[in-house]
């Protein structure tokens, strides 16, 4: 990683907002039975897939999208979205990168995502998602050694179709949720993950999402499955172009763990924000699960988000095998008029199953920021525990942070214990940094590091650090 | 250590400040020469408090008039990042607590930003690991403590020997005590006083801001200042500590009240 200073990069406006010239092949905006079977047909797909797509459209058309959040936004025209957008490219994907239209290549560099033989990074295999589809995956072969399947998700259909039967919307169903559904039914590509039996991951997983048509929405699709004892760690990452328009995010990932598995999930999400004025940015509607079906298994949710015009998200664990454990750690920071309504769901069926949520929110500007989660403690769920901790951060006088708690429990013998503060950061503290001779975007950034620093430390290391450095970005002149 | 030749560190001219538009500081006139240690005393509320937020740059205090020089320069023009990086130092009265910030990564960089604009090598964190543990005997002060976070839970006592410490680390040219007494019981004043003996040096002066003799027991200062009504009253060696122990401050409302100022 390099070693710029905080301070050079606190100075600096978003630097993925540049667009990819490129020839696509698109289609035309709007949403239809037709449009749903015509990107079925684009991708080859198998009829169970097909079926699935339909059924899911056929019940969005019933549904109303969900109004309960604490956000506020103009309503989104669906038949204005453009369901499937692809860089040119021949139907078949690259046998090799050299085949790759170099274009790409040079923009997943500017991202910092160098996909090349020499340059990749060590010890991280890549999938790189360019709107509608996955551009290339390194170190394939590398994985597959160790009977580790990493792909794209329109090749898992391809090669493993079975895997994709027998696990598709078994953790979010395709009539789940109005975002969950849209996506079920125009779900474009996104990255499958399949570690058998016993076999611990040799190096960490991560897809890049880069959104690049200003018209078009993005909707992917991650399906992770850890068999018995088998342990991942996997990460994702985004960026967008700088739009004075809003796009479309609607994204659904399930993980499935068996027995003792361990499934590791972080996003660093920094889809492009708006402006200061909120003009742009993406609309970011995720539905994210995953499913504890094993005994002893786990599942390990981090997210830093930093970005997007509207975020609406809450990965959650159903921790249906006894024992199983499920986490949740997040920062998410708002900035101008970025507005986020993000936590998450820890459904404890099992005995014996832990779950543990820490969540920390970070306002600024004119920005709203609101953790909403449940726990839920069924019936059969004896002995189970949960411990969540929720703190917001604000700076500046004009950021709001909420937080919405909704705790259910038919166990009597559960535990569930609840903490939540809120605070701010005050001039005497930053006075006090600055007169020991620490600067004050410096200090700024030291304080909220340090209020994050039970989530960074989650993050796989090489990451974190990166973490650090968007948030200062971030926060950049938001202060004083 | 009074030497007339000795560089004029601090020179403090008629200065004025307010705080939310209230007059604070009503003309301070005040020279500070290295090797001197200077006592400033008086009763709430007569500005001492104020002048160390002024000195250091707190941005609630606004200087109306006046001027204070720092070894020649302008001491208003520069942020108080940059006067710490020069040498001024506060101990404040109430430090803060920083939740989630370590106080030894803290320290690290308040080290290492001194350090650079004295041109001196940064410290790693290996190297500083070895360089604060020195200095943590200056203050006695248990090596656990490096480990929390900047003041969080610390005792009051914990809390002003983390002051010392950082002034250990430091190493400033012009130290501002403000109330480092206070909240202390005997045997940590004399800790904390002792570590300001240490310090104190014949290139550096210290500037002591208190209510009481006690601590002038064990730090006997060259020149000992009253202030009243947020000016400096009288000035006098530290026979002058005494005699306020003994008659206490009714002279000074006499004083003012035949000034026409109470």
């Amino acid at each position: 990683m390099t070693s710029v200073s905080t301070r050079d990069l606190v100075s600096q406006p978003y630097k993925y907002g540049f667009v990819t010239d490129i020839a696509t092949d698109k289609i035309a905006k709007g949403l239809s039975e037709d449009v749903v079977r015509l990107i079925s047909a684009k991708k080859g797909e198998p009829e169970f897939l097909l079926n699935f797509r339909l059924k899911a459209y056929r019940h969005w058309l019933t549904l109303e999208e969900p109004d309960w959040a604490a956000l506020g936004y103009p309503a989104i025209d669906y038949q204005d979205i453009v369901y499937y957008a692809a860089p040119k490219q021949p139907q078949e994907k690259k046998a090799s990168l050299d085949e790759v239209d170099p274009k790409l290549l040079e923009t997943f560099e500017k991202l910092g995502i160098p996909l090349n033989e020499q340059k990749r990074l060590s010890n991280v295999a890549v999938d790189a998602v360019f709107d509608s589809v996955s551009i290339a995956t390194t170190y394939k072969e590398k994985l597959a050694e160790h009977g580790v399947v990493f792909c794209s998700f329109a090749e898992a259909v391809k090669e493993h179709p079975e895997l994709i039967e027998r696990y598709l919307g078994t953790v979010v169903s395709s009539n789940d949720n109005y975002f969950a559904a849209l996506n079920s039914a125009v779900f474009s590509d996104g990255s499958f993950v399949f570690i058998p039996k016993g076999v611990e991951c040799p190096m960490e997983l991560s897809t890049y999402f880069r959104i690049n048509s200003g018209d078009t929405g993005q909707f992917e699709r991650t399906l992770i499955v850890a068999e018995e004892g088998a342990s991942v760690s996997y990460l994702e990452g985004c960026t967008a172009p700088m739009f004075d328009t809003n796009q479309l995010h609607a994204a659904v990932v399930e993980l499935v763990a068996l027995d003792d598995a361990s499934i590791k999930y972080s996003t660093v999400q920094n889809w492009y924000a708006g402006d200061e004025n909120g003009v742009g940015g993406i609309y970011n509607f995720v539905t994210k699960r995953g499913q504890c079906r094993g005994a002893r298994s786990r599942i390990s949710w981090t997210q830093v988000e930093t970005g997007s015009a509207i975020t609406w998200k809450y990965p959650s664990c159903v921790l249906q095998g006894a024992d199983s454990v499920g986490e949740f750690y997040s920062v998410a920071l708002t900035n101008n008029c970025q507005q986020a309504d993000t936590g998450t769901k820890m459904v404890h069926v099992g005995p014996r199953t832990r779950s543990t949520i820490v969540s920390k929110g970070i306002s600024a500007g004119r920005s709203s920021n609101s953790y909403r989660g449940l726990v839920q403690m069924a019936p059969s769920a004896k002995g189970a525990r949960n411990y969540s901790q929720c703190d917001s951060m604000l700076i500046g006088d004009q950021a709001a942070a909420n937080t919405y708690p909704y705790i259910r429990s038919q166990q009597p013998q559960a535990a569930i214990e609840h903490e939540a503060s809120t605070c701010r950061i005050s001039e005497d503290q930053l006075f006090y940094l600055q007169s020991r001779g620490i600067g004050f975007e410096e200090a700024v950034s030291m304080m909220v590091s340090g209020f994050c620093r039970d989530v960074f430390n989650q993050l796989p290391m090489e990451f974190a650090a990166e973490a650090d450095k968007l948030l200062a970005l971030k926060l950049e002149g938001s202060v004083g | 250590m009074i030497r007339p030749d000795a560089e004029l560190l601090l020179e403090i001219s008629d200065l004025h400040a307010s705080v939310e538009d209230q007059p604070i500081l009503k003309g301070v006139n005040l020279q500070v020469r290295a090797g001197e240690i200077h006592a400033v005393m008086g009763r709430n509320g007569s500005g001492k408090s104020t002048l160390s937020k002024v000195l250091a740059g707190h941005p609630a205090y606004r200087v109306t008039a006046g001027s204070v020089r720092y070894r020649g320069r302008d001491l208003f023009e520069l942020e108080p990042e940059e006067r710490a990086r020069l040498g001024v130092f506060l101990g404040f009265q109430y430090p803060v607590e920083i939740p989630g910030v370590s106080n030894l990564e803290f320290l690290r960089v308040a080290t290492n930003a001194r350090r650079q604009s004295r041109e001196l090598d940064e410290l790693d964190t290996f190297e500083f690991e070895d360089h604060v543990r020195e200095k943590l005997q200056v203050v006695q002060m248990d090596p656990a403590f490096l480990e929390r976070s900047v003041n969080e839970g610390f005792s009051g006592g914990e809390k002003k020997r983390n002051e010392i410490l950082q002034m250990a680390l430091l190493e400033p040219v012009v130290a501002i005590l403000d109330e480092t007494d206070s909240g202390l019981d005997i045997d940590a004043l004399r800790i904390v006083a002792a570590g300001v003996n240490q310090l104190a040096g014949p290139d550096n002066a210290t500037l002591l801001i208190t209510h009481y003799q006690r601590l002038l027991d064990e730090i006997t200062p060259d020149y000992v200042h009253v202030m009243a009504a947020g000016r400096i009253l009288r000035t006098g060696g530290r026979e002058l500590a005494l005699e306020l122990e003994q008659t206490g401050y009714d002279w000074v409302d006499r004083e003012l009240a035949a000034q026409g100022v109470a």
